[in-house]
């Protein structure tokens, strides 16, 4: 017996050494995710100092973005994501939410998986595809039968035909706004549905025991109780739209200025940076692209952090999918 | 009109709407789809997969871009994969309940959904500014920040699928909790993991954003790691967008190219996922 006490003491001490070897790794690996986010920030802030020293303040309200005269001014680039991101929430939330209601309450069992697939797959399609898309087929289709009825029909309205009033580009903030909204439909759908599964079948059970229908049991019941999670699922969405980049490259046209129609071409934040970035000279102008990343990076944080913090309360595991 | 006419009828009405919506969802994946295949079928040959990208007007392949997005890829996962399965582990097993876990999930949350064009513009600040030129492991460290969210989610959920009594039968024999991750939480979870670097891989490999100023792009082949390398979605970009018609075809064909090597991945993740079954293990 006495060689297994001699043996034994080494033998534990090694295997609490690799314990500890084992154990600092796994936490250096998950320190190293706040670091990278830390990491960002920083190095985004450090990079737009240049410009925001230089134009100040003035750098978010202005519109003017001229390489030749080194002035940049971030307005047209933060509209344009705006208003894009926007657009495709309008567009884009029926279409979720009707295909949420399809998946959990309409469709059949044996149609509930591949139809539930082919959504997601629609969301693992690059953004570069879409791009493609958009610019060779969506835009001609838009540009020769919806934007000159659009023109016709609404541009002559007051207040409103404003928005609907140009020649029809085909590219444009309409055509970006489009195809953001069918890029971020299978995030909000595929949240939306996790939520509706959350409902208790007793809650919805009670709903038409009481003689509702399907849709009063839907509008009434599911969806008060999945309010929290609907929202998170649309802010998630919104976060997708805002920080969208190859897609807008493609669509969007890419003109530095603020135009009152919704058929004009425009840019956002991510689009002038794909477009610029690489080829910018001088030191003011690549700060200013680093600055309006720098802007990007703190709208999409506020929206996909509040985002999470609604989501946080449902079980994680249902939301894996996104 | 009855009022439960009009209930009825406003029922059936929301629920056509309803199947109308899923109806577009799916009108939009097959148009993508068929545009695809009708436009990038047409171009593929034996020469896309072995000769270089062309200058404009002769013919030429995507060889070197296929060579590229392969290899940044892979270095990517590489990087990424095991760094994420590492943090992964931490947040399930050994941190499971902590507060510093529960920011760690909240910030890879947040980071999993972060605009990567932002990454690419952090790799540029930490790498291509320091080395003074765009490089492809610029590229592929761009692209191993953005597998690592992926990786942790995946490797965190799969592991707490294994059922704590595996765990506990291991501990009652003495294992320290290192050998009862690798021997048997590891082992017991296997296909959900590889699923979720399955995943990861699909998600890097059409990503374009971050590489256009890291990584660049590069008309002829390279292999060196510390020059610029050409890469698909990045060809893709610049082909289509040019006035040439065979550049356009070529980024027909590559942008068929790589939908389908995402689609096929993405789908066979789905397929090893259920066929896990509803405990979520083999």
């Amino acid at each position: 017996m006495s060689t297994v006490a001699a043996i034994e003491p080494r033998h534990v001490s090694g295997q609490r050494l690799r314990e500890r070897l084992f154990r600092s790794s796994t936490l250096a690996a998950a320190l190293l995710v706040l670091l990278l986010l830390g990491g960002v920030a920083l190095s985004l802030l450090l990079g737009a100092w240049p410009a925001l020293k230089h134009f100040k303040l003035g750098f978010l309200t202005r519109e003017v973005w001229n390489p030749v005269t080194d002035q940049y001014g971030a307005l047209a680039p933060v509209y344009g994501t705006l208003v894009t991101s926007a657009l495709a929430l309008l567009l884009a939330i029926p279409v979720s939410f009707g295909i949420a209601i399809f998946l959990t309450e309409l469709a059949p069992a044996w149609l509930k998986r591949p139809v539930g697939v082919a959504i997601e797959l629609l969301a693992a399609v690059p953004s570069i595809i879409y791009g493609i898309w958009g610019l060779f087929v969506l835009a001609p289709v838009l540009q020769q039968h919806v934007q000159p009825w659009l023109i016709n029909g609404l541009g002559p309205l007051p207040l409103i035909g404003k928005l609907f009033q140009g020649p029809p580009f085909g590219i444009g903030v309409l055509t970006a706004s489009f195809v953001l909204a069918i890029m971020v439909i299978p995030f909000i759908s595929a949240v939306m549905r996790d939520v509706f599964e959350t409902v208790p079948d007793v809650l919805k059970e009670s709903g038409y025991g009481l003689g509702a229908t399907t849709w009063e049991v839907i509008w009434q019941v599911v969806v008060p109780y999945a309010r929290t999670g609907i929202i998170g699922g649309i802010m998630l969405g919104l976060g997708r739209a805002l920080g969208e980049t190859m897609a807008v490259t493609f669509v969007i046209g890419n003109a530095h200025r603020i135009g009152s129609s919704l058929l004009a071409p425009g840019t956002t934040i991510s689009a002038s940076i794909a477009n610029e970035f690489a080829e910018a000279v001088g030191d003011l102008y690549t700060s200013s692209l680093i600055a309006l990343g720098a802007l990007l990076f703190l709208i999409t944080f506020t929206v996909i952090a509040a985002a999470r913090l609604l989501l946080l309360r449902l079980d994680r595991r249902a939301l894996s999918s996104v | 009109m009855s009022r439960r006419a009009l209930r009825s009828l406003t029922n059936a009405g929301a629920l056509a709407l309803s199947g109308l919506a899923t109806a577009i969802g799916l009108f939009f994946l097959g148009a993508i789809l068929w545009t695809l295949v009708k436009n990038g079928v047409g171009g593929m040959s034996a020469q896309v997969f072995s000769a270089m990208t062309p200058p404009p007007g002769s013919s030429g392949g995507l060889l070197n871009a296929i060579y590229g997005s392969v290899a940044m890829t892979v270095i990517g996962i590489a990087i990424g994969g095991p760094v994420g399965m590492l943090a992964g582990t931490y947040l399930a097993e050994y941190g499971r309940h902590s507060r510093l876990s529960t920011v760690i999930r909240f910030v890879n949350d947040v980071l999993l959904s972060a605009p990567s064009i932002i990454i690419g513009l952090f790799v540029y600040q930490l790498l291509v500014v320091r080395m003074g030129h765009f490089s492809a492991i610029a590229g592929a460290v761009a692209l191993a920040i953005i597998a690592m969210p992926v990786t942790v989610r995946t490797t965190e959920d799969m592991l707490l699928l294994v059922p704590q009594g595996m765990k506990d039968a291991s501990t009652a024999m003495g294992a320290y909790p290192w050998r009862t991750i690798l021997s048997v939480i590891y082992p017991a979870a296997r296909s959900g993991v590889v699923t979720g670097l399955l995943l990861a891989v699909a998600r890097i490999s059409g990503e374009t954003a971050p590489l256009l100023f890291t990584a660049l792009n590069n008309q002829f082949w390279s292999s060196n790691l510390g020059a610029p390398m050409a890469n698909l979605p990045v060809v893709i970009f610049q082909f289509a967008l040019s006035p040439y018609p065979n550049w356009q075809q070529l980024a027909w064909s590559g942008a068929l190219l790589i939908t389908a090597s995402i689609l096929v991945l993405s789908i066979a993740a789905r397929i090893i996922v259920s066929s896990l079954g509803p405990g979520g293990r083999r």
